[in-house]
């Protein structure tokens, strides 16, 4: 079997998971912690397999320095999980809808501005309330509810003051009308492995785990299995979290997470996400 | 078992659990600061100031 490695860059709740999961599974799994390393880049790829192996699960919490580094090491034929692609796709929501809405998978109204004179635009075809998101960003971090033009205003306004290049695209999605809660479903390759309702904290409409959302089991149905998996193979597959909404039309997903934390799916559920995302990896290294 | 380390920025005891990680993060009881555990070569245990949140940290 090839050998398996797990690039972080902090050691979350979910890494110790995968690697106690490794030691119970008799899988050497190589740590590389991604702060210290540089790679040459003209490196034979058999000396990189030294460090990295040739399956690797990379799990940086840093979106851009994972990415990066998926880059070099696939570049070199190792076998990253996610791939490039699907991570270069899940860590933009606008090319995440993109794809989404190419493979026929439901998602909210979805529109996209590239200057504040666009946004005002689109907001007015819009109407309130609006939901406006950073096209790169996690846990709900600069998730605004725009309920009215005044808000708008002062949002768009400190976005325009950042200077930050990623904050002049200005993502915005229709407010679904759901219950307080929406859908995350793990799917890895192509098994559907557990769901949660997330339930958004008191005082906050997000449902984000690291916003203080709890996460309930919910029951793998065959809409849940149906989106999910159509989700998953729209961005490339993997190891996945796919979130969705439920409408009054149906599940709407509005994200699909490839660097996903499982804590609170584990914590729900109960299902051994680390040990199922290890069998994966073992998989792929005995192709 | 756990293994106690002083705190660089107030002095404060940081206990450290036996089963640690490169790379975890534990937090000083007494002034809140959060560090990096690195564990040595010669298996000594060092503390550095933990990375500070990215825009693009999460998930």
């Amino acid at each position: 079997m090839k050998e398996i490695s797990l690039v972080y860059d902090r050691i979350r709740w979910e890494e110790k998971a995968l690697i106690k999961a490794a030691r119970n599974e008799n899988v050497d799994l190589k740590l590389v912690d991604s702060k210290g390393v540089y790679i040459d880049t003209l490196k034979e790829p058999s000396k990189l397999k030294v460090d990295f192996g040739e399956v690797v699960i990379q799990r940086c919490i840093s979106y851009f320095r994972g990415l990066h580094i998926t880059a070099t090491l696939e570049s070199k034929g190792l076998y990253v999980i996610n791939p490039f692609d699907v991570s270069l796709v899940c860590g933009n929501k606008l090319f995440t809808t993109l794809a989404l809405v190419k493979a026929g998978v439901p998602v909210p109204k979805t529109l996209i501005a590239f200057t504040d004179e666009g946004a005002f635009k689109a907001l007015k075809e819009l109407g309130y309330p609006a939901v406006m998101k950073p096209v790169v960003g996690s846990w709900g971090r600069l998730v605004a509810l725009v309920k009215d033009d005044d808000s708008a205003r002062a949002l768009i306004e400190s976005r325009k003051e950042t200077r930050n290049a990623l904050l002049q695209i200005y993502y915005f999605q229709e407010y679904v009308e759901r219950p307080p809660r929406d859908i995350r479903i793990l799917t890895i390759g192509d098994e559907v492995v557990a769901a949660s309702y997330r339930y958004s904290p008191s005082g906050d409409w997000r449902t984000n785990v690291a916003r203080g959302g709890v996460s309930k089991p919910c029951p793998l149905t065959e809409e849940v299995r149906e989106t999910a998996l159509k989700a998953s193979e729209a961005v490339g597959g993997g190891v996945l979290a796919v979130d969705c909404m439920e409408s009054p039309y149906g599940l709407l997903v509005h994200e699909v997470n490839s660097t996903v934390e499982f804590r609170g799916l584990y914590s729900a559920t109960g299902v051994d996400i680390a040990r199922r995302i290890i069998s994966y990896a073992v998989e792929v290294a005995r192709r | 078992m756990t293994l106690n380390v002083k705190c660089p920025e107030c002095d404060g005891e940081i206990e450290i659990p036996s089963d640690v990680i490169s790379g975890e993060i534990v937090s000083c009881p007494d002034c809140g600061m959060d560090y990096e555990v690195v564990l040595t070569e010669d298996g000594g245990i060092e503390l550095k100031p933990a990375e500070i949140e990215g825009e693009d940290w999460g998930e």
